[in-house]
């Protein structure tokens, strides 16, 4: 009855055995998670079973049976097995240079992409803290708005261009751009005008905050595009651009001044006193302790707030004015390519997605180097 | 909702009364040099933007048309985009001068909105699309049809009444854009799509099999079309209707853009006159002497602009129908350059 095997090496060197398969690797993992009930097993082969039907036709209209190259609609079709059957990314193709620079006059098109370049060089020194010369890079940051304003708009010895002209991609990066970078000051001045201990300026903040939040973003836009017009003085021409970036702008600071006065309130009144009891004044205080804890802590809010804004911003097309959205809808209106409102759509969405999720993985790696652990 | 359009109206009104009382929009528009139209922001065939942002369609080639009679070049124009809701406020707070926008000509509009419609240059009408497999021939037979439509348009209106009208039941689908019509039509979640007539020729070109689906005979409402300017400046007005007459009269003496260079020495007086060769009917509207001759020098006449846009060699491809001259049985009539 001697069948136990032989041991080979000594007491104590024994080693490790293998998990049971049931309990690790592959096999494992699908059992914990996708089939540990009964219910978890169906749901599972019906998400497989969708995902199963969506993703090869959706493979098979976009890429295997798509056209990049055709003059319209009939020729794009005519390449195909039957109409209709992929995915028409000529039509993109053709239209790509309005949709970038909507009716921005060609010859200048330069100017566009000067502005782009210096919107990413301005950009840097805002979002890298560990720049060299960050300070001088802050300084051309702040008065980037208004170099790019006057190359986009012109005078002063450049050719002018009017604003109608303006669409597409550039539109909607100026609506965002503007937005985003003026509401955040306008909202921390509201945020602190609301908790000012000075009456008469907390009960304009609070007013002003109220209002616009009690305001959808339509109505405001329908007041700059049109009432606007009947209350200025005659012969007044006030840019309906200009008109449309001061609502939008305004409109994201009541929101972004809430958001700030949240992170405002989690700084404990210790933190006040730290900065009374070392002699600091208001804004010292609040530039060097209060400001730098609240906003950090507020960073989830508002970027949340820039990406609501940035898209809030293709609603301008319900005043005429045409954005990424806008002039693809009206470009669906060419008889020469009309019909192909999905290839738009997607492309419009793809755009949104991509930036929007840039500022959001950015607002990730932002909580990540400032977190100080708590 | 009465009462918001109510006040609404009102507040236009009060606008209207407020608005200052502009030189005169003939001499804005030739001190600036650039005509400004209230166009669409986007009708197949009608007002559309090319691949390099030029503006093209129907109502911008009348709009190029005033731009030649004006300033005696088409291209000083410029396209102000509207939706539907902004249209009229643009018109009338002064951001554009004339509005060539597929705009249906109601008594509300003219009287309410403070408006002067000065001629019809589409004669558009409520039809019906359905797919031929249904067999369906006749509108009186689409009793618990369910059908897409446009929400807060006209067009609502007509087919409720036309439905109870002819006793008949329906369900709605209601979406907001042409291109949501399209797709929920082609997937078959509506058995008809209802719009003007031109829309529902302009959408089915754009199907895959345009030839599978009909568009029903029945028309169930007047839809005409036409320019619009502020009221009270009764010269500008002149100018957009002798505008519109002068393609019409022009494609009945049959003079074209490219004939009329030799139309100049044509024996009839009535090209003459139109060509302001004889009479200088030009300086009693205060615009040019060859006024008429720009527009269809640099234009077309009524028919070009309908062929090289809507019609039948076109996408779009619509007859002229209704928008044939009267003298082969269409509408299209203009009083005598006399």
């Amino acid at each position: 009855m001697n069948n136990q095997k032989i041991q080979n090496y000594t007491p104590g060197s024994h080693p490790d055995l293998l998990p049971p398969v049931k309990t690790s690797g592959p096999l494992a993992w699908v059992r914990k998670n996708l089939f540990s009930s009964t219910l978890n097993s169906i749901l599972t082969l019906f998400s497989l079973w969708l995902l199963w039907s969506i993703i090869p036709p959706f493979l098979d209209w976009a890429f295997f049976n798509s056209i990049w190259t055709a003059a319209n609609r009939e020729e794009c079709w005519d390449q195909m097995a039957s109409p209709a059957l992929g995915a028409c990314w000529a039509f993109i193709e053709n239209r790509f240079s309005l949709f970038t620079y909507g009716f921005y006059p060609p010859h200048l098109h330069w100017r566009v992409n000067l502005s782009f370049v210096m919107l990413v060089l301005a950009l840097i020194p805002v979002l890298y803290e560990k720049l060299p010369y960050r300070k001088y890079g802050l300084i051309y940051s702040a008065i980037f708005p208004f170099i790019s304003g006057w190359l986009l708009v012109g005078g002063f010895g450049l050719e002018t261009v009017d604003t109608d002209q303006f669409g597409g991609i550039m539109l909607t990066l100026i609506l965002g751009v503007t937005g985003i970078s003026f509401s955040l000051p306008i909202g921390i001045m509201l945020a602190l005008g609301r908790q000012s201990n000075m009456p008469i300026l907390r009960i304009l903040c609070v007013i002003f905050i109220e209002f616009i939040r009690g305001v959808p973003l339509i109505t405001l836009l329908f007041v700059a595009s049109t009432m606007l017009n009947y209350f200025l003085p005659p012969g007044t021409v006030f840019d309906l651009l200009l008109r449309v970036l001061i609502m939008v702008t305004l409109f994201a600071s009541a929101y972004m001044a809430e958001v700030i006065r949240g992170g405002l309130q989690a700084i404990t009144k210790g933190q006040h006193e730290a900065g009374d009891s070392l002699g600091l004044t208001y804004w010292q205080a609040h530039r060097l302790i209060v400001l730098p804890q609240a906003l950090k802590i507020s960073i989830p809010g508002i970027v949340n707030t820039f990406i609501g804004l940035y898209k809030d911003t293709t609603l301008v097309l319900i005043i005429g004015m045409l954005d990424l959205l806008g002039i693809g809808d009206a470009s669906l209106a060419d008889a020469q390519w009309a019909g192909l409102a999905n290839e738009i759509y997607i492309f419009v969405a793809l755009f949104f997605f991509l930036t929007c999720f840039g500022m959001s993985r950015y607002s990730i790696y932002l909580e990540k180097k400032l977190h100080t652990g708590h | 909702m009465r009462a918001l359009l109510k006040s609404a109206l009102a507040l236009i009104a009060v606008g209207a009364l407020v608005l200052p009382v502009s030189a005169g929009t003939l001499e804005d528009v030739k001190s600036r040099g650039e005509l400004r139209c209230v166009v669409s922001t986007g009708i197949a065939g009608f007002a559309y933007p090319d691949e390099s942002g030029n503006w093209k369609g129907f109502d911008i080639d009348f709009c190029r048309a005033t731009a030649a009679a004006v300033l005696g070049d088409a291209s000083k124009m410029k396209a102000v985009t509207s939706t539907g809701k902004t249209r009229f406020t643009k018109l009338n707070s002064g951001e554009g001068d004339v509005l060539w926008r597929n705009t249906t000509i109601t008594f509300s509009r003219d009287v309410g909105i403070k408006l002067t419609f000065v001629g019809v240059n589409y004669y558009d009408g409520q039809g019906f699309m359905v797919n031929k497999s249904l067999g369906v021939n006749s509108a009186k037979e689409l009793d618990g049809a369910s059908v897409c439509i446009q929400t807060g348009t006209t067009t609502e209106l007509n087919l409720a009444d036309f439905f109870r009208a002819n006793n008949m039941k329906y369900e709605a689908v209601t979406i907001e854009k042409n291109s949501e019509a399209r797709a929920l039509y082609m997937s078959g979640r509506c058995d008809i799509y209802t719009t003007d007539a031109s829309g529902l020729a302009a959408t089915r070109s754009t199907f895959p099999n345009p030839n599978d689906h009909k568009i029903l005979p029945e028309i169930i409402s007047k839809e005409p079309l036409g320019p619009a300017t502020r009221q009270g400046d009764d010269q500008w007005a002149d100018i957009i209707r002798w505008v519109y007459n002068a393609t019409v009269t022009a494609e009945e003496l049959g003079v074209n853009s490219s004939n009329v260079d030799s139309m100049r020495n044509s024996n009839n007086p009535e090209i003459l006159r139109l060509l302001g060769v004889e009479d200088n009917q030009g300086q009693e509207l205060g615009l040019n002497r060859d006024w008429a001759y720009q527009i269809i020098k640099q234009v077309g006449n009524y028919g070009e602009i309908f062929e090289r846009n809507i019609g039948t060699n076109t996408p779009i491809g619509l007859a002229r129908g209704l928008n044939d001259l009267w003298t082969r049985g269409g509408l299209q009539y203009s009083p005598p350059f006399r």
